[in-house]
């Protein structure tokens, strides 16, 4: 049991993992808490499900132009509907809900709510510690490695990851020292969005690709950033982990409560901030005032 | 200015007149269901059949005239909100005016819009709810419920009972050609209301029939990831699993057991396995997956179903979903009584409704009373009405695996329905139990 808890918290953590920290990003930088963050995976799922089953692409293929649609399309609507209201953060909030509501019904029209799916790109599965573990997952699994270790790379190591970096500590300050915050925002939202593009990609030929399908990991993310510490990315990395292990242990420890293992999650994650308020990595209420 | 005014008032009326002489020719039926999904796709698809049919042969003789069949479609939503389901059932009723209604689908929605149907006196013949007390209400408080029937499903007693008939039958099987002496049963069950009694029911009719139970797992409806409850299923041992999903974790779970190999047979319920699209949806890995389901391409109950089939295959290039009765509802229980009792009064049509029986492309229909005697508008279940099928899906096409030499009782004669073959058991299943 304890190698089917393992691989299974693993596999849950990285993909609310991938979610959690373009959330981070976004708001950690522009300060916008949003909401349609997974409204965008939900898109790039349905790209890939158009780019392989209507245009009869590889599914290789069918993820970049996803990543790239999303992304796109996700910086054209930022400039258009939230960079305007960005001051103001009770209407960023409601402008992003409006958004992935609109994303949601678009998705409802053109695709009807039928189940559709994608292929995996490596079929099949091998056996880890006495677990059936499919190909897709350790794919996912190395993918979150990878993209987290580069973009670890990119923000430590580059003049624009620093700049970022210094935009998310303090706007005012970074302004002054003449990095234009505004295209940095821009940036942010569009590696951001890649992000769950790239979320999408990964996770969708291990899901169901559906208009409703942002919802249940909009809640996991959104409790992994807050369990993590608003705007923490590392937080938030680690966070997701807990929360996909969390989950893990109540499906093999009490069958009966399988469906429970959303709630216990989250229970984990109130349990934290009743201790720890600031989340695991955030920065205490009084000391940022 | 005047002028113009006037004429436009005349051609106001004019086409205001026109409407409503062409409306008096006109039995207009409102179709409610979830339009954006597969099963108010079929709730459209089947009484779309049926009316071109009727209008076809030059509508229905309601004494002495001949009146078209006008669908009114309208989308009830009620998967994401059943306040919507009641909104568009009050505008069939009052704006639209419809004299008839056919079609919902949850539950909860139907119970809600069967209110309003009935505040209205309008006959609403329901098409996807299996709940009982949707007519468990008829026998209680006849005068005002009275206008409600049930057209698809046959009540969730029955599916229970006809699940457990066709678990017991695949497990025949499994002992019969592997040679095992007592099944290990995994119950799969999505947490939902309606699956609770099921469960409950299961735990105690499993031991029965000479199977042990392996355990219960309770995922979430809507989970998209279930390797973690099949790897506890197949660490339990179950060779067989009773799997109860009405919805999307449906999927998920017969592709993930298909791409895994979990050792188990899947019996039970899994109404996404009833659709054509499951193929798609599970990547070609829910092969072998067993449902019970009301319709399957090359299966006939009697002379009705084949012609039913062949044509809605060939308008929708699909085979239909229970949904898609509506065509039943219409073609065989309103119409032959609108024509039989010569008028569109509900009283009448209601008094003539609850006695007819008639034959269906799924069995015959009639409805049943409950223990006192009182009109349930309720379906009969059971040999010479509507029993359902099993069906199994075996390479990219659902086979009828049930009723396969079936008798319903010692005495009974044993029923298999034309075009119904054997249970097929997966490879992966008999590799890893059969006795060497």
């Amino acid at each position: 049991m304890f190698a089917d808890i393992l691989i299974t918290g693993l596999v849950n953590g990285s993909t609310y993992a991938l979610l959690a920290v373009g959330f981070s990003l976004i708001f950690g930088v522009a300060r916008i808490v949003n909401i349609a963050h997974t409204a965008f995976y939900m898109v790039a799922s349905y790209c890939i499900y158009t780019a392989t089953y209507k245009f009869g692409l590889h599914p290789v293929v069918g993820m970049l132009i996803g990543v790239v649609v999303v992304t796109v399309f996700g910086v054209v609507t930022y400039r258009i509907f939230i960079a305007p209201v960005r001051e103001h953060e009770a209407v960023v909030l409601i402008a992003t809900i409006a958004l992935a509501m609109a994303l949601q019904e678009g998705m409802l029209l053109m695709f009807t709510g039928d189940y559709l799916s994608v292929p995996h790109l490596i079929p099949g599965f091998t056996i880890l510690l006495g677990v059936k573990v499919f190909y897709q997952h350790v794919l996912t699994f190395a993918a979150v490695v990878v993209i987290l270790g580069g973009l670890h790379v990119f923000l430590s190591h580059t003049r624009l990851g620093l700049a970022i970096r210094a935009t998310a500590q303090d706007r005012e300050v970074a302004n002054l020292m003449g990095m234009n915050e505004g295209r940095i925002a821009t940036i942010t939202v569009g590696l951001s969005l890649a992000l769950a593009a790239f979320t999408g990609a990964v996770i969708a030929p291990l899901s169901i690709v559906e208009p409703f399908m942002w919802l249940h990991p909009l809640i996991m993310m959104m409790a992994a950033v807050v369990l993590g510490g608003l705007g923490s990315m590392k937080g938030s990395f680690y966070a997701a982990y807990i929360l996909g292990f969390a989950e893990a242990i109540i499906v093999f420890t009490v069958p009966m409560g399988a469906f429970l293992k959303g709630s216990v999650a989250l229970s984990v994650m109130i349990l934290v901030l009743l201790v720890r308020p600031e989340g695991l990595f955030g920065i205490a209420f009084e000391e940022e005032r | 200015m005047k002028k113009a005014f006037f004429m436009a008032m005349a051609c106001c009326a004019l086409i205001g007149w026109s409407g409503s002489v062409w409306g008096a020719d006109t039995i207009k039926i409102g179709v409610i269901g979830p339009m954006q999904f597969v099963q108010g796709k079929g709730h459209w698809n089947g009484a779309t059949m049926a009316a071109d049919e009727i209008n076809a042969k030059g509508g229905v003789a309601v004494g002495g005239k001949k009146m078209k069949i006008e669908l009114v479609k309208a989308d009830s939503n009620e998967f994401i909100n059943v306040t919507d389901a009641t909104n568009a059932m009050e505008l069939l009723c009052t704006r639209d005016k419809v004299d008839f209604i056919v079609g919902g689908f949850r539950t909860e929605a139907v119970l809600a819009m069967q209110d309003i149907a009935m505040d209205s006196k309008k006959i609403f013949i329901g098409c996807g709810a299996a709940h009982p007390e949707l007519c468990t209400r008829v026998a209680e408080n006849y005068d005002r419920y009275k206008y409600f029937f049930r057209g698809t499903p046959f009540n969730s007693n029955f599916l229970v009972k006809t699940c457990f008939i066709q678990m017991a039958y695949v497990g025949g099987v499994l002992k019969q050609q592997l040679g095992l002496e007592k099944i290990k049963v995994a119950i799969v069950a999505e947490k939902a209301v309606w699956v609770d009694p099921m469960i409950a029911a299961a735990e105690g009719f499993i031991p029965k029939m000479g199977m042990e139970v392996a355990g219960v797992w309770r995922p979430s409806p809507v989970a998209t990831d279930v390797t973690a409850e099949l790897s506890a299923i197949q660490s339990s041992g179950a060779q067989m699993v009773l799997a109860l999903f009405s919805s999307s974790v449906g999927i998920p779970f017969a592709r993930q057991a298909g791409e895994l190999k979990i050792p188990a047979a899947i019996v039970g319920i899994n109404v996404e396995a009833q659709k054509s699209g499951f193929w798609q949806a599970t990547q070609q890995m829910g092969n072998y997956v067993t449902t019970i389901n009301t319709y399957c391409e090359g299966v006939e109950y009697n002379d009705l179903t084949k012609p039913f089939m062949d044509e809605y295959i060939k308008r929708y290039n699909e085979p239909p979903t229970y949904t898609a009765d509506t065509y039943t509802a219409i073609i065989y229980a309103l119409v032959p009584a609108i024509e039989k009792v010569g008028s569109l009064d509900p009283d009448k049509l209601v008094a003539f409704m609850e006695t007819d029986e008639h034959l269906v492309p799924s069995g015959k229909a009639a409805y049943m009373k409950d223990d006192k005697g009182r009109h349930l508008h309720d379906l009969v279940w059971g040999p010479g009405y509507l029993t359902a099928l099993g069906v199994q899906w075996v390479d990219g096409k659902q086979v009828g695996i049930w009723p396969y030499k079936w008798k319903a009782s010692e005495t009974a004669p044993e029923i298999t329905y034309k075009g119904i073959v054997p249970y097929t058991i997966a490879p992966w299943v008999i590799e890893a139990h059969k006795k060497k």
